[in-house]
C-alpha cells in the first residue's frame, strides 16, 4: 500500500517535468519570434533592447508586406466562403436525403485531405500552363477551396443532427420551399459551426505557402513576401509580420473555439 | 408496396424527386473537387509522361522522364533523403509525443485538460514560414541558442547550428509533436478507463497495464498521427528550404528548382508523382491501423 501511495508520486512529478519540458520546447520558437519583434536595434538576436514598436511601423510601412496582406485577405475571404458554401450544400444533401453513389460522393469530397499540398499545387500549376494560364491570385483561391472545403464539409455534416430536421419538416409542412428552409431554418440553426468553418479555413488558407508559391509570380499573398524576405537575410521585420500573422490565427481560433465549445455544450 | 412495382404514385414521385435533390445539394462540391482537384492530377501524371524534347516543349508519349529521375543520382539521393528524413521525424514526433499526450490525459486534472491541450497546439497557428524562420533565428550563430551555450561556457566559439538536414528534422519535430500529441491525446480519451482499472485490480503492475492494455489500445492514434506525419512532412518545401539549406536536398527542393530554374514540368510532374507513390504505400504498409481510428 505505501508502494502504491509513493510511486505515483514520483511518476507524476516525472511527468510534469516531462511535460514542461515539452512546453517549453514547443514554445521556444514563438517567444524567440515575439520577443525580437519589439527589437530595436537592426538584429533580431540577444541581447535584447527594448521594447520598441520601430519594425512594426517600418512592416506597415512596407508597400510588398501590404500588398501580401492585402492579397492574402482576398484569397483567405474568397476561398473560405466558396469552400463553406460547397461543404455546407454538399454536408446538408448528404445528411437529409437518400440517394445513390452517397458513400463514394462523400469520399470524393474527402478525398483531398489525405493528399499533400504539393501533389495539388502541382496539378495545378501543370495544368494552368497546358490551358495558357499565367499563374494567378485566382488560381490559388481554387486551390484553397480544394484543400479547404472538405474541412468545412466534415464540420457541418457533424452538426447536421436530428435536432434540426424537426424543425425543418414543420416549416416544410407549413409550405416553406426547400431553399427557404436551408437559409431561414437550417443554416441559422447550425450558423455557430458555419462561422467555425470559415474561421479555420481562413486560417489554413492564410497560413498556405506551396500552393500560393506554386501558383503564383507577381501577385503573391504573405506567407510568399515572407518567404523571399528571408532570401535578405533575418531582420525583425519579418519577426514583426510573423507575430502580427500569429496574432491574427490565434484570435480567430478564440472565436472557433467560443464558437464550438458552446454549441456542444 | 414496391415503388418499382406500382404506377407512379404522388409518394414515389417525391422520393425521385428528394433523391434528385440530394444529388443535386452535393453536386457542386463534387464537380468542384473532380475538376480542380482530380483532373489537374490526371493532367500532370499525363505531362510526366511526355518529357521535355530539345527545344525545351513537352514531348510525345513515353516514359523517358521517369528513366531520367531513376537513372540521376542527385534524384535518387534527394528521394532518399526525402524518405529518411520522414521517417526519422515520424518516429522521433511519436516517441516524444506519447508521453505528453499522456501527461495531459491521464497527469492533468479533467477540468485543466482542454487548456493544457489548447496551449500545446497554440504555436501550430504561427504561419508555417514563420515557425521555420523561428527556428532560423534560434540557431544562427547569433541566435538565442548558441548566446546560452556561450553563457555557460558549454562552447567557446559560435557555432551555425543551421543549414543542415538536422535543423530541417528540428523544424519538422516541433511542428510535428503537436498533431501527434492532437491525435494521441484523442485516442487515448476514448479508452475507456474500466479496462485499466480491472487491470490493476487483477494484479498487473502500473507498467504491465501500460504495455499491455493502454499502449495497444492507443495504437490507432499513433497511426493516425504518423500518416498525417507523413502526407505533411514528405511533400513539404518551406522547412528544408529555410532551416536545411542546400547540403542534402530534399525531393521538393528538387521539384521547385525544376519549375523555377529547369522549366522542366514533366519532371517536376514525375517527381511529385513517385512522391505520391511513397505516400500510398505508407497508407497500404499502415491500413490496418488506420482503420480502427475514429477521431
Amino acid at each position: 500500500m505505501t508502494r502504491r501511495m509513493r510511486w505515483p508520486g514520483a511518476g507524476t512529478a516525472l511527468s510534469a517535468l516531462y511535460m514542461a519540458l515539452c512546453y517549453g520546447f514547443i514554445f521556444l520558437p514563438v517567444i524567440v519570434l515575439v520577443l525580437f519583434s519589439f527589437q530595436s536595434g537592426d538584429l533580431p538576436a540577444p541581447p535584447f533592447n527594448g521594447p520598441s514598436l520601430r519594425w512594426y511601423q517600418a512592416a506597415s510601412a512596407d508597400g510588398r508586406l501590404v500588398d501580401g496582406f492585402t492579397n492574402s485577405l482576398l484569397v483567405g475571404g474568397s476561398s473560405s466562403a466558396l469552400s463553406v458554401l460547397l461543404g455546407f450544400f454538399a454536408a446538408y444533401g448528404i445528411a437529409r436525403y437518400e440517394f445513390p453513389l452517397k458513400r463514394a460522393i462523400q469520399a470524393i469530397v474527402i478525398l483531398p485531405l489525405a493528399v499533400s499540398y504539393l501533389l495539388i499545387g502541382m496539378g495545378l500549376l501543370v495544368s494552368a500552363s497546358w490551358l495558357g494560364l499565367s499563374p494567378s491570385l485566382g488560381t490559388v483561391v481554387v486551390g484553397h477551396v480544394v484543400v479547404n472545403m472538405p474541412l468545412a464539409f466534415v464540420i457541418c455534416l457533424a452538426q447536421l443532427g436530428e435536432h434540426q430536421r424537426r424543425v425543418e419538416a414543420a416549416a416544410r409542412d407549413l409550405g416553406a420551399s426547400t431553399f427557404r428552409v436551408l437559409f431561414s431554418i437550417t443554416a441559422p440553426m447550425i450558423a455557430p459551426a458555419l462561422i467555425a468553418a470559415f474561421c479555420l479555413c481562413f486560417t489554413l488558407s492564410w497560413d498556405e505557402t506551396l500552393i500560393a508559391l506554386l501558383n503564383t509570380r507577381f501577385d503573391v499573398t504573405l506567407p510568399v513576401v515572407i518567404l523571399s524576405l528571408l532570401r535578405g537575410g533575418v531582420s525583425p521585420l519579418t519577426n514583426a509580420a510573423g507575430s502580427f500573422i500569429f496574432l491574427c490565427s490565434i484570435l480567430l481560433m478564440v472565436v472557433v473555439e467560443l464558437l464550438l465549445l458552446r454549441q456542444r455544450r | 408496396m414496391k415503388a418499382g412495382v406500382s404506377p407512379p404514385t404522388a409518394e414515389s414521385r417525391a422520393q425521385a424527386r428528394a433523391r434528385l435533390a440530394g444529388l443535386g445539394f452535393a453536386l457542386p462540391a463534387v464537380a468542384w473537387i473532380l475538376l480542380f482537384f482530380a483532373a489537374p492530377i490526371v493532367i500532370m501524371a499525363a505531362y510526366s509522361l511526355m518529357p521535355l524534347g530539345p527545344d525545351g516543349r513537352p514531348g510525345p508519349l513515353g516514359l523517358g522522364a521517369y528513366e531520367t529521375f531513376f537513372a540521376e543520382s542527385a534524384f535518387t539521393a534527394a528521394l532518399w533523403n526525402s524518405v529518411v528524413t520522414t521517417v526519422v521525424v515520424v518516429v522521433a514526433s511519436s516517441l516524444l509525443a506519447y508521453p505528453f499526450a499522456y501527461g495531459i490525459a491521464r497527469v492533468v486534472p479533467r477540468r485543466w485538460r482542454r487548456l493544457a491541450l489548447a496551449f500545446a497546439i497554440l504555436p501550430f497557428w504561427t504561419s508555417y514560414v514563420v515557425r521555420s524562420y523561428a527556428w532560423l533565428l534560434a540557431l544562427s550563430p547569433v541566435g538565442f541558442i548558441n548566446h546560452a551555450l556561450l553563457a555557460l561556457h558549454v562552447i567557446d566559439h559560435a557555432i551555425l547550428f543551421a543549414y543542415n538536414p538536422q535543423a530541417t528534422e528540428l523544424g519538422f519535430v516541433h511542428f510535428f509533436i503537436m498533431l501527434n500529441a492532437l491525435t494521441i491525446y484523442a485516442n487515448l480519451a476514448q479508452i475507456n478507463p474500466h479496462y485499466v482499472m480491472a487491470a490493476r485490480d487483477l494484479g498487473a503492475s502500473a507498467w504491465r497495464c501500460f504495455l499491455s492494455v493502454t499502449l495497444p489500445l492507443s495504437i490507432p492514434g499513433i497511426a493516425v498521427g504518423a500518416f498525417l506525419t507523413i502526407v505533411l512532412c514528405i511533400g513539404d518545401f518551406v522547412t528544408p528550404q529555410i532551416l536545411g539549406g542546400f547540403r542534402g536536398l530534399l525531393l521538393p527542393q528538387v521539384v521547385m528548382m525544376q519549375i523555377q530554374r529547369q522549366l522542366n514540368l514533366p519532371m517536376a510532374s514525375v517527381m511529385s508523382l513517385v512522391l505520391t507513390l511513397v505516400v500510398a504505400l505508407a497508407y497500404l504498409a499502415m491500413q490496418r491501423w488506420l482503420r480502427m481510428a475514429r477521431l
